[in-house]
């Protein structure tokens, strides 16, 4: 599903990916481990291309996502990403969180349609032979109104219909992380990428917010996580990363990296951690 | 006293018989019209200007994009406002061989000129606005100007209606000038109403006290605006 070839990236002389070569395939649960400053962040990172790779290629589903013509927008819209922060929205509610970008594609795609149909329309006119319309089988209202009852029943997912209209500085931490889960579900994105979910959260909320990312793992989700919770990585994992120092220096089950590590360094790091 | 009796006697007659109230209510109209409509063209090309500035330098054409501001920036922070009026009304426009009217004239300098300082102001905004924010917006699939449009700009407006607010305090004093390339604002008002007779204190003693009220009407409403929009921050 995607493909990582060679990648690097460096920042100015400083190279913090050194040639990552690695393929996720559909279903696949991947933790990413490794100590602070490895390259973890920037290898998720560079996989929506939220940063830019200095070299290599990246594929996801056979397109080359690294290509300056490549849409990048429409690549972002497949891959869904959480972030340590949340980064909800600050200026709307919670349901207009979820609801913003899917309304927003939606309505975009609709005036699209309608701008194509105008162009066959004044076409027709002066030829003989009809081109027949695109079919628009939507409108703006339907637009909103779908958007507004998937966000809803997302909400209700995670028992959190209560704060459809309330503001983002107004809830909890692991309510935060839970909403921009499910924000970035309402995309119904083929990835999900998380860099560090529950790092940012008081203990007591790292459950539930585990919690959803593991439904979503159950469901088949294919997912990449970057996460210091070795517990969890194990279980949930069906393959981990360790990086270190720009590399990956092993790719393994999750049973042999925990119990069985073969690299030292990932000795080091596990004993360290665990 | 006796003299300053005599004098409010004649201020109030050229004010109500020989219909000087018309003149300072069309001056004072002038300048809360120059004031009112200045800051909205500022508001709009500064936000512009302020988005160029904070765009990723990608290219050749952002970064000679990014020169323009900058130059025109220090351009109209560089020189005395009086200046700007007055190479506009009598170089830049006759050259062009474009005629308007002084008011009109007024409000597009103020407008750039505020455009200059809002550009400032609304720089610093957006970029008190938590970065997050963009990643977010972005990493949804939302396109740079969309975000900016729809979460950033609203945020960073939020953080300097206070900033603003001064700016627009700043532009009604500011447009006390205009009477240089001949539209009729307040000062035109009273120097009228005060050669009528040749007596001028009590006309500007009015003025002052008309500034004096028109500054602080403005600050109430940017208060108000402040606490509206602080109110809107912790709804539930
Ligand atoms: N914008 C940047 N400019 C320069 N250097 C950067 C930048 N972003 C990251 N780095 C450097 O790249 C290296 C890798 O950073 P990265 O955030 O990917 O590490 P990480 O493995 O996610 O670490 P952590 O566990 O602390 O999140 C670090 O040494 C960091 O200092
Ligand atoms: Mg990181």
């Amino acid at each position: 599903m995607i493909d990582v070839i060679n990648l690097r990236k460096a920042y100015g002389s400083t190279e913090v990916l050194k040639g990552i070569t690695t393929t996720i395939r559909q279903g696949e649960k991947i933790a990413i481990i490794g100590p602070s400053g490895s390259g973890k962040s920037t290898f998720l990172r560079c996989l929506n291309r939220m940063e830019e790779p200095t070299s290599g290629s990246i594929l996801f589903e056979g397109r080359d996502i690294t290509d300056r013509k490549a849409d990048i927008d429409e690549h972002r819209r497949q891959m869904g990403m959480v972030f340590q922060h949340f980064n909800l929205f600050n200026n709307k509610t919670v349901l207009e969180n979820i609801m913003l970008a899917p309304v927003y594609l939606g309505l975009r795609d609709l005036r699209r349609l309608k701008r194509r149909n105008r162009l066959v329309r004044l076409r027709n006119l002066f030829h003989g032979e009809k081109l027949p319309l695109h079919p628009i089988e939507t409108s703006k209202a339907r637009i909103r109104e779908e958007a507004r009852e998937n966000a809803l029943r997302l909400l209700k997912r995670i028992g959190l219909e209560d704060k459809a209209n309330a503001y983002p500085s107004t809830l909890s931490g692991g309510q935060k992380q839970r909403i921009a889960i499910v924000r970035a579900l309402a995309m119904n994105p083929k990835v999900m990428l998380f860099d560090e979910p529950t790092s940012a959260l008081d203990p007591e909320m790292v459950g539930e917010v585990l919690d959803l990312i593991r439904q979503l793992a159950d469901e088949g989700m294919t997912m990449v996580i970057v996460t210091h919770e070795m517990g969890f990585a194990r279980e949930v994992a069906t393959r981990v990363l360790f990086m270190d120092g720009g590399n990956i220096l092993e790719d393994d089950t999750p049973e042999r990296i925990f119990t069985n590590p073969r690299h030292p360094r990932t000795r080091e790091f596990l004993s360290k951690v665990l | 006293m006796g003299n300053f009796d005599k004098k409010l006697e004649r201020f109030w007659e050229v004010f109500i018989e020989h219909g000087g109230y018309v003149k300072v209510l069309t001056g004072l109209q002038n300048t809360v019209w120059i004031a009112v409509a200045g800051l909205a063209i500022g508001i709009l090309i500064g936000t512009l200007i302020a988005v160029v500035r904070v765009m990723p330098k990608t290219n050749r054409l952002t970064k000679s994009l990014e020169g323009l501001c900058v130059f025109y920036v220090g351009l109209f922070r560089g020189t005395p406002i009086v200046v700007q009026l007055l190479v506009a009304y009598y170089v830049a426009l006759p050259l062009m061989g474009i005629n308007i009217p002084a008011l009109q004239v007024c409000v597009i300098v103020f407008g750039l000129n505020s455009a200059a300082y809002v550009s400032e102001i609304m720089r610093s905004g957006i970029l008190s606005v938590d970065p997050g924010q963009m990643e977010a917006g972005r990493a949804l699939g939302l396109n740079y100007r969309v975000t900016m449009m729809k979460i950033v700009i609203p945020q960073a407006v939020k953080n300097i209606v206070p900033t603003l607010g001064n700016e627009f305090i700043s532009l009604i004093k500011e447009t006390s000038v205009v009477s240089f390339v001949g539209a009729a604002d307040l000062y035109v008002a009273f120097n009228y109403i005060g050669s009528n007779n040749y007596e001028f204190m009590v006309p500007y003693l009015v003025m002052a006290l008309i500034y004096i009220v028109l500054v602080a009407v403005a600050a109430l409403i940017v208060r108000q605006l402040e606490r509206s929009l602080r109110k809107s921050d912790r709804r539930h």
